[in-house]
């Protein structure tokens, strides 16, 4: 009887079929009964052995060696000195690192259950239509014991010493937000909830919105108790339908539990809510544009100074704030600044939501603590790259490409901004090598163009003019000077326009021609898109 | 609710409730309902857990909703939670393996061992 010595395993999948993985395996059977082996080596089939891109895919097992781009020429090499002889074929070895990217859901599935959740601690978990869920896991405890025990300076000081930040893309500390609107003797006040969600890619403030609306309730009724407001409207983009039929629901609820509506919890403090839904405008989501749209006018931004702080909605004193800042808001008043500040980075404290979309294995949103690199997101908790990693688009279109060199930066406002790069909305695109950079561009400037409102002149020509340049590049119409004549108009509109629809042209032209500006060259120069996506005539 | 009184005693009655409600229920059938789950036909799933649950008189099962976990691609998600035992979470759910589900797990207490995307202890 023969015993089995070594194993060799052929890994299987679309890729390895492709470059022939069957025939070279008939090849391996038939070399190992030609030296007599075959007795003593045995043939396996795997799954995806996690290295893509690379041919035929071997493991030779126990020696666990790793062969790529096997051919049918090279099987008699590997048969008569490795495994007769014992000396490996280095010509073929792969001594890459294995990518783990293959790893199947319930792997990630692990990961994701490790993540440490403020904002979406009860989504997933409570029936978000049911107000008594809520109560039953902490809810209302936070604002309850604002309203009776605490001084609204006191709550302004507690966000302050928090360190908690804008969730909204600009990262302005919150409670001095704060307080700048609650010392104001002029009435009434407003606290606005910015639930106009437009960045591309992102999709954070509407699972909290569907998953836990009370928290936000919750949240939205400490902060205006803070700056002493007595109405709060949410401006929801019109395309949340389920978002906006849970969250009128919680407020019905709330009022009914007398939870909204006069003297809260025997405090003497009033404070209701309001719903009023977007149509739609990207530039909505600017604050000054959202006030505007508010009102019932045109939803352009408003020159700044002065801020929404002194001079908002109906020219009163108003706070905005965004979705996912307000829900942090009820755990921070519940468990005090020093449990917050634990988490995070030096500057950028607690959690952050993100939503991971493109080419990774297990699309979807997470949260983890502020300063978790981009490798772990993308590769512990997205299950990895479909392909090879190329770069990542962050913060959404008014974000920033981020490249292989940047996988290990620490994802946070300060960390990112070193690198001209932005936190944003917390929108992260995965790409691999068979996206084109200046189609991605393309698409974004179109975006930029379409959703410009026209009120100042440099995002409504400046925009026209980067698409325009950036739609000849990709029909083989590029000229050389254009990579520079993009940076200079988008630099320009970066310091002129009025509001960051203007100004975020500028981020991701720049990213894109730092990491790319080779492969936007080979479609100038030499009139070909590596990755044959664009037109290129 | 006029005081952090009130709310503290709705809070331990909606605590107890809810643990009453797993003493009479001794299986709770929880869909994730956030847009992608719809999306993907989480609605479908919910009516055929509530339509096999009720033609099999199984009393001891609770059907509820919740929201998103972050596992957008393995939607629908559907947690099966029972007192003393791990959650177990199935994705990608669709009316017949409900059926299965229901058949298999919720009657005779086996695991779909094939459907399944996470095992959560308590």
């Amino acid at each position: 009887m023969s015993v089995v010595t070594k194993y060799v395993l052929f890994g299987i999948d679309d890729n390895t079929l492709q470059a022939g993985a069957r025939r070279v395996e008939e090849e391996f059977k038939r070399e190992l009964k030609n030296a007599g082996l075959d007795d003593e080596i045995k043939v396996v089939e795997t799954g995806s052995m996690g290295i893509i891109q690379k041919g035929v895919v071997i493991l030779v097992e126990p020696d666990d060696i790793y062969y790529t781009e096997v051919t049918i020429d090279d099987v008699k090499e590997i048969v008569n000195e490795h495994l007769l002889k014992g000396r490996p074929v280095q010509r073929l070895k792969f001594d890459g690192k294995v990518d783990k990217s293959v790893v199947s859901f319930r792997e990630s599935a692990q990961e994701i259950k490790k993540q440490n959740r403020v904002v979406l601690s009860n989504s997933g978990v409570i029936d978000p239509e049911n107000i008594e869920e809520y109560i039953a896991v902490n809810g209302y405890e936070a604002l309850a014991k604002a309203v009776t025990e605490k001084k609204p300076e006191d709550i302004v000081e507690e966000i302050k010493e928090s360190g908690l930040r804008g969730r909204g893309g600009a990262g302005f500390p919150t409670g001095l937000k704060w307080s700048f609107t609650a010392p104001l003797d002029k009435k009434p006040k407003y606290l606005v909830c910015n639930a106009d969600e437009g960045e591309p890619g992102t999709f954070k403030d509407r699972l909290i919105m569907e998953g836990d609306p009370h928290k936000l309730i919750e949240g939205m009724a400490i902060a205006a108790y803070a700056i002493g407001a007595e109405k709060g409207y949410i401006y929801i983009r019109g395309e949340y339908k389920l978002s906006i039929e849970r969250t009128e629901k919680a407020i019905e609820d709330a009022r009914k539990y007398g939870i909204l509506g006069e003297n809260i919890f025997g405090s003497g403090f009033d404070f209701d809510i309001e719903i009023k839904i977007g149509a739609g405008a990207y530039v909505c989501g600017e604050e000054t544009a959202l006030l505007n749209s508010l009102e019932g006018g045109r939803g352009n931004p408003r020159v700044k100074p002065p801020f929404p702080g002194q001079v908002g909605l109906w020219d009163q004193p108003t706070v905005v704030n965004n979705v996912e800042t307000l829900a942090n808001v009820p755990s921070i008043i519940l468990n005090g600044h020093d449990w917050y500040r634990e988490m995070g980075t030096e500057d950028s404290k607690g959690t952050k939501v993100y939503t991971i979309l493109g080419h990774v294995n297990n699309p979807g949103l997470i949260e983890v603590e502020m300063g978790t690199t981009l490798r772990d997101i993308i590769y512990k908790y997205a299950g990895g790259v479909k392909g090879n990693f190329k770069c990542a688009l962050v913060g959404g279109a008014a974000g920033a490409f981020i490249g292989k060199e940047m996988l290990d930066v620490k994802m946070d406002y300060d960390h990112l901004g070193k690198y001209k790069a932005v936190l944003g909305s917390g929108a992260i695109l995965v790409m691999n090598q068979t996206a084109c950079i200046v189609d991605m561009l393309k698409n974004t400037l179109a975006f930029f163009k379409h959703e410009s409102c026209g009120k100042c002149t440099p995002c409504r020509i400046g925009n026209v003019h980067l698409y325009n340049m950036l739609d000849d590049i990709t029909k083989a119409k590029g000229k050389e000077e254009y990579i520079n004549n993009m940076l200079t108009l988008a630099e320009s509109m970066q310091q002129s326009s009025l509001c960051a629809l203007g100004q975020s042209a500028y981020l991701v032209i720049e990213s894109a021609t730092r990491y790319f500006e080779d492969e936007i060259l080979e479609h100038i120069e030499r009139k070909v898109c590596p990755q044959n996506v664009c037109e290129m005539k | 609710m006029k005081n952090l009184e009130e709310l503290r005693k709705l809070r331990e009655k909606a605590q107890k409730n809810i643990k009453l409600r797993s003493q009479d229920a001794k299986i709770k059938v929880v869909v994730g309902m956030g847009t992608s789950g719809i999306a993907a036909g989480a609605r479908e799933v919910l009516n055929k857990f509530i339509n096999e649950i009720n033609e099999r008189d199984l009393d001891d099962v609770m059907v509820t909703q919740t929201g998103e976990k972050g596992m957008s691609s393995q939607e629908p998600i559907v947690e099966i939670r029972e007192e003393n035992k791990p959650t177990i979470v199935y994705g990608e759910m669709n009316p017949d393996k409900v059926e299965e589900v229901v058949e298999k797990h919720i009657v005779n207490g086996k695991v779909v061992e094939e459907y399944v995307v996470s095992v959560e202890e308590e």
